[in-house]
């Protein structure tokens, strides 16, 4: 029997009882919408979670430089000073999977402005790009740009503790702000973002270009006064020029017997992945471009330390994962659910259909015709309600989008899944009531009342 | 030659550990061209012969040639292609297809061997098997529209689609008025004369048996008596 004769012989019967095919689909098309719309929904509350996550810096990556040790004497972490601008540049040039980066560096000291001081949780000196890496918001004035950061200008800008302390109900942008008694303009306010997960104040911070902060302030890159102490044991520490340095001197002032610091060190860089689901892949590469930058042959220990908020990449992974196994579930039972609905009628239609059977088989046909015929059926009621099914989620997801405002990504993948599932339903759900039928004897079959 | 030839079958149902003997030495020979009506009280094993005659079932022992092929050795698929081919049937009952059109009844069987023949072709015998049993009017009848002698009008149209050898008709005229059977009748005879089809009837009827050329009795699964008719009915 030709292919298409049987498609239209099981189309024909199928177009016989329009009602109990229709409600037949119904289960069917419940299912595959459920499956879409959740999909969809999935799918954008998914891509709204890593949004978040990234914000809170899931994709972030520091680099510290390495420990010093001194005749087993460790300094501590970050003790070594051989992080530079040109390995930052080294790391964006290399690393395909890092999306910008900024040196990071940190000072303390004291805010004065008129007749009131405050000593600050942070004062970083950064690029322009930190703002969209660390996820600020400026909520008053403007981020500072690439060219005060080139021109190593004194500008910064403020969180909202630091406004509130010492401006009170005033705008403080356009305001001079003197920190370690050197004047800053604030050129700008962050918007408040509260704790950060050890639960320390992030909005007391300044944050000002990291030139400025190299060049003005004291105590920055603070950890080249240990490298400078072991500079001679420390055969790798990298030979840097001093660009940003400039006129400056650099002399410790805390220990005022060391040598001078030439260095155009910076405390650490900060980069960022494309993803967070990239993060670990990023580390690697950023880990190997760092050993050839700083010319490491294989036997030495890596002089840098990279850290990423890894266990947030992990839950971001576990929380897709399980969100994707949640709809997994959801989309199986409701096909099971459907396709023993398809099982049901189908069984129903074998047993009314005894006589058209038996009929078929004295006219000729074979076993395997009459079991083709009704596992196309089936295959035919699902696919079509598979079609309206995908219509149907779709047009649900769009409606939930517009009204709730959730977010709603087009899921293709999900669309040609959900067409091969309803297929398989129908091949596995048919299979028993079309093997059913083809093993009808033709004499019983005939005689059936 | 002949068409059919039945060489001692025995057909034996087993219910649990008792056998039922239903056919019993049946030897016989039907000629092509001949119209046979097989008669016989109910039980006396008429219909399970004509089921081992249509290839719808298989006898216990012995031999069945139909055509010069030995059927009772085939399997299921085997039978259905013979079935196909070189059979046709009337029932009782009718069986055409509820809410299909009398011309779709007609070809459904053509769709199961004759794949060489394209959907125009199939219509166009379709066509003409419904005129040669005069129902040309009425080709896109659903069978609920068409009475009980229309409707296995349409039922002998579809028999005869795939040009068989010989026609079965179990009962043919048992569900119609005694004004219908004879129209149906004459049909057969027609069909008989016309086309050399051999058919092979199976009543209780004396009425309709008396139309046939030649009626084999059956009492308790064997040949009673088997007889040229003298005086044909119709």
């Amino acid at each position: 029997m030709k292919k298409l004769r049987v498609v239209k012989t099981a189309l024909v019967a199928i177009a016989r009882n329009p009602t109990r095919t229709f409600l037949t689909t119904l289960g069917i098309v419940i299912g595959i919408a459920s499956v879409i719309a959740l999909m969809e929904i999935g799918q954008g509350a998914s891509d709204v979670l890593s949004k978040n996550f990234a914000a809170m810096g899931a994709n972030t990556i520091r680099v510290f430089p390495g420990i010093a040790q001194t005749s087993g004497v460790s300094s501590g972490a970050a003790s070594r000073a051989n992080l530079t601008m040109k390995d930052l540049e080294y790391i964006l040039r290399e690393c395909p999977l890092i999306k910008s980066a900024t040196p990071f560096l940190s000072v303390r000291g004291q805010l004065v402005y008129g007749g009131k001081n405050w000593s600050p949780y942070f004062i970083n000196g950064v690029n322009e790009k930190y703002f969209d890496m660390a996820g600020w918001k400026i909520e008053e004035g403007e981020p500072f740009t690439a060219g005060h950061v080139k021109r190593g200008a004194k500008v910064c800008v403020i969180g909202e503790t630091i406004a509130r302390e010492l401006y009170g109900d005033e705008s403080p942008v356009g305001k001079d702000i003197r920190i370690q008694n050197v004047v800053f303009r604030i050129v700008g306010v962050l918007k408040a973002k509260g704790a950060n997960m050890m639960g320390m104040d992030q909005d007391d911070c300044l944050i000002a270009p990291w030139t400025a902060v190299k060049t003005r302030l004291r105590g920055a890159g603070r950890t080249s006064i240990s490298a400078a102490s072991t500079t001679t044991s420390a055969a790798s520490t990298t030979s840097a020029t001093d660009t940003y340095v400039g006129s400056v001197s650099l002399y410790a002032p805390a220990l005022p017997n060391m040598p001078p610091v030439r260095f155009s060190n910076i405390d650490s860089i900060m980069l960022t992945a494309e993803s967070a689901d990239v993060v670990y892949d990023a580390i690697s590469q950023v880990g190997l471009a760092l050993r050839e930058a700083h010319k490491l042959s294989p036997e030495l220990d890596d002089d840098f330390r990279i850290r990423a908020m890894a266990e947030f990449a992990d839950m971001l992974k576990s929380q897709t994962r399980t969100m994707a196994n949640l709809l997994l579930c959801v989309a199986f039972i409701s096909l099971i659910v459907g396709g023993i609905g398809i099982m049901n009628i189908m069984l129903v239609s074998v047993t009314e259909r005894t006589r058209e059977i038996g009929l078929r088989m004295a006219v000729g046909a074979r076993g395997s015709d009459i079991l083709k015929q009704f596992l196309i059926e089936s295959i035919v009621i699902c696919l079509f309600g598979g079609v309206v099914g995908i219509i149907f989620g779709h047009v649900l997801s769009f409606a939930l989008s517009q009204f709730m405002g959730w977010p709603v990504s087009v899921s293709y993948t999900a669309i040609l899944i959900s067409f091969g599932v309803s297929a398989m339903v129908g091949i596995i759900f048919g299979y028993y009531p079309a093997w059913k039928a083809a093993r009808l004897d033709p004499i019983e079959a005939l005689r059936y009342e | 030659m002949s068409l059919i030839k039945l060489d001692d079958i025995h057909k034996t149902y087993f219910m649990g550990d008792i056998a039922l003997p239903v056919l019993k030495n049946i030897t016989l020979s039907i000629d092509r061209g001949e119209m046979v009506a097989l008669t016989g009280a109910s039980g006396s094993g008429k219909s399970t012969l004509m089921n081992i005659l249509g290839c719808l079932d298989r006898p216990t022992s012995g031999e069945y040639w139909l055509d010069g092929q030995e059927i009772s050795k085939l399997d299921n698929d085997g039978r259905a292609d013979v079935r196909n081919k070189k059979i046709g049937f009337v029932f009782q009952n009718f069986n055409l297809l509820p809410r299909t059109t009398a011309l779709e009844n007609v070809i459904m069987p053509l769709g199961y061997t004759a794949a060489h023949l394209s959907q125009k072709q199939m219509v166009e015998r379709g066509v003409e098997m419904l005129t040669k049993v005069g129902l040309s009017d009425r080709m896109d009848h659903e069978p609920s529209r068409l009475s009980g002698g229309q409707q296995q009008r349409v039922a002998i149209a579809r028999a005869l689609v795939n040009t068989p050898k010989i026609l079965f008709a179990d009962e043919p005229t048992g569900n119609l008025d005694s004004k219908m059977s004879d129209e149906i009748m004459r049909l057969f005879r027609e069909i008989n004369e016309k086309e050399g089809v051999t058919i092979v009837l199976v009543t209780h009827e004396m009425d309709v048996a008396m139309c046939a050329k030649r009626v084999i009795k059956l009492i308790d699964g064997e040949i009673a008596d088997d007889e040229q008719v003298k005086e044909r009915r119709l």
